[in-house]
């Protein structure tokens, strides 16, 4: 982390992406998800697109250069549907991207818009067969009177073709707007989320789904509580956890019965009653959750902090980190001006030492558990030079602003950072702001 | 409870329905449908503007004149054709609102929530009880009327007793938080 002391400097690497201020609505960044590995990064967009980038090998002769994520495959995951009963367009921003472990040379992924999960083959070709009997190179079919001989095609190199095609179309299984997908550890079967249900899908199947948490009222009048994210556990193929928008967690098992309704734990922290707002409700709505590679924790996100869990211990967090507290005084502007319903996504490094989220202003924080420290950085153009290194932020709440401060009225919000992924074994990461990717390193010492 | 604060705390939930009420309308043109978690909250602020700004007016002006037919609380009532969801929305939203009534005041903040959070504490014993007794509940001047355009020859005829109708405004209100969640 960069500071006194510290042990981490954050370096530009790459931005991906247009330069123009004026942002297309398609090409707005809505997830980044690293692969299990690291060498694969994708990114899913409004426009319903998908674009992987691939780690480059090392270049050996300038070691303090880190290996550069380069563009490997771009495809239309999702195209905008026309729900004719209900007379509603079915978005086709593609909402979460979960990659499937490696079994063989191809890569799998799953992508979800609003309403169906697509699981995407991405291969390589570097052969093509030549030397057909019935057809000419360019595929037309021989005169088979010309013929005279019989031939073996063989293989011959190519350029490197990385081809996506859909294996699945997991459909109609969610009447509400989905909000996760987690593959489960058995490789096998995965979950999706919506807002009142959570399935529970096998990869081969496509018919046919398991609802396993039902919190929809039988009078949707009495409606107080929606589904807001939810996850497998990284190791126990049995439990998932889902949060809440009334901030609770509730853990499941899914061994206990065949609809998880009832929890096994429930994650709830007493409300501070000294913080207590109008809008309470809104701030206290958890936007993610996610287990820590260990397995032992999970991390939620809220409106204006990042709680860390025991899942041993469910009556309050072991650590809490304020994101933006210097918010807490504005949010009834926050409220008008629709930011306050910005879900901020939150992500661990690879040892679980540290954790991730974005704030505005294109400022993202980090938080070292185990040093307790923390960091404010920002992606921007400004500073993009080959390996500089990012300067700490400082956001000034209130009286004398210092030198280098920002205020917070001078704060962007339209300039907000939702999604980050941190690679699963290097210092490497990805900060997604409107439309541009900024893929940071620490300086190799 | 001084007059002056009792008038900016109205003005500010008044001000604070109107945003609601018109992001609630505008979602509805949003591409991808109406998104429940968004309606819930946004219902779930709107009921405590509701509340709060009606609350502000009772003690503000106790004894003004408030006609009384024999009118159901206000949240019943979103027109004809509804009267069978009649029982349904009053017990669930009195629990569901509690939670911001018993609040505690917060300490000095900027804006509109201080002023909240400084009321609710003040005003929370008598916001324990949040029938309205049988007044019914002006409507808010910034509402538009939702009542029927008349053909001509036509004739508007009162409200029979204990009839679901409501003030014409009011049942904008109502409309728009019973009828938010159950329109999915």
């Amino acid at each position: 982390m960069a500071g006194p002391g510290g042990d981490m400097q954050w370096c530009f690497s790459q931005v991906k992406g247009a330069i123009d201020d004026d942002v297309a609505e398609a090409d707005i960044i809505s997830t980044v998800e690293f692969n299990h590995t690291g060498e694969l990064l994708a990114t899913g967009d409004k426009g319903g697109r998908v674009v992987i980038f691939q780690q480059e090998i090392e270049n050996k002769s300038q070691p303090q250069f880190r290996s550069e994520y380069n563009v490997y495959s771009t495809f239309q995951s999702h195209e905008p549907e026309f729900d004719y009963l209900k007379s509603l367009e079915i978005e086709e921003k593609i909402n979460k991207i979960r990659w499937l472990p490696q079994k063989n040379a191809a890569q799998f992924l799953l992508s979800t818009n609003d309403k169906t999960i697509k699981l995407w083959k991405i291969s390589e070709r570097d052969k093509r067969p030549e030397g057909y009997n019935l057809k000419e190179e360019d595929g037309r079919y021989k005169d088979p009177n010309t013929i005279t001989s019989l031939r073996v095609p063989v293989l011959i190199p190519m350029d490197l073709m990385v081809e996506a095609s859909p294996r699945r179309v997991f459909a109609n299984a969610h009447t509400y707007h989905i909000n996760s997908i987690s593959v489960n550890s058995d490789n096998e079967t995965y979950l999706s989320a919506d807002d009142l249900r959570i399935n529970l899908w096998h990869l081969e199947i496509t018919d046919r789904s398991f609802n396993i948490v039902d919190i929809k009222p039988a009078n949707m009048e009495e409606l107080t509580e929606v589904i807001t994210a939810a996850e497998f556990h990284p190791h126990q193929c049995n439990t998932f956890v889902y949060s809440s928008s009334k901030g609770t967690i509730r853990l499941c098992d899914m061994r206990a019965s065949a609809l998880c309704d009832k929890h096994s734990k429930l994650f709830e922290e007493p409300e501070d009653p000294s913080n207590r707002s109008f809008f309470s409700e809104i701030i206290s709505s958890i936007s993610d959750v996610k287990f820590s590679h260990n397995g032992r924790y999970m991390m939620t996100r809220d409106y204006l902090s990042v709680k860390i869990w025991d899942l041993n211990m469910e009556n309050r967090p072991v650590e809490t980190y304020q994101v933006h507290e210097y918010l807490r005084s504005k949010l009834c502007s926050l409220y008008e001006n629709d930011c306050i319903f910005d879900k901020f996504e939150c992500c661990w490094n690879g040892n679980d030492s540290v954790v991730m989220t974005g704030s505005y202003n294109n400022f993202f924080r980090m938080f070292d558990r185990g040093h307790r420290r923390d960091v404010t950085l920002e992606a921007s153009r400004e500073n993009s030079k080959p390996m500089q290194v990012l300067k700490p932020r400082k956001v000034c709440a209130g009286g004398k602003r210092k030198k280098d401060e920002i205020s917070v009225d001078s704060l962007d919000f339209n300039k907000k950072i939702l999604h980050t992924a941190w690679h699963p074994q290097d210092n490497i990461i990805a900060v997604a702001t409107t439309n541009n990717l900024y893929i940071f390193q620490d300086k190799v010492n | 409870m001084s007059a002056t604060t009792a008038m900016e705390v109205n003005a500010e939930a008044r001000r604070i329905l109107a945003v609601s009420i018109s992001k609630l309308y505008a979602s509805r043109t949003q591409r991808g449908g109406l998104r429940l978690h968004r309606s819930l909250l946004l219902s779930m602020v709107m009921r405590s503007a509701r509340d709060i700004y009606h609350s502000s007016r009772e003690s503000e002006a106790p004894s003004g004149p408030q006609p009384a037919p024999a009118e159901e609380p206000m949240e019943v009532g979103s027109g004809p054709g509804e009267q069978a969801e009649l029982p349904a929305p009053q017990p669930e939203l009195e629990p569901a609102v509690s939670p911001a009534e018993t609040a505690e005041p917060g300490s000095a903040e900027e804006g509109c929530d201080g002023e909240f959070a400084e009321d609710k504490e003040n005003r929370s014993p008598a916001r324990q009880s949040r029938k309205r007794r049988g007044k019914a509940s002006a409507a808010p001047d910034f509402l538009p009327s939702k009542r029927a355009r008349l053909e001509p020859g036509e004739e508007r005829y009162a409200a029979p007793l204990g009839s679901c109708r409501v003030g014409a405004g009011e049942s904008l209100t109502a409309l728009s938080l019973n009828r938010v969640i159950p329109a999915f």
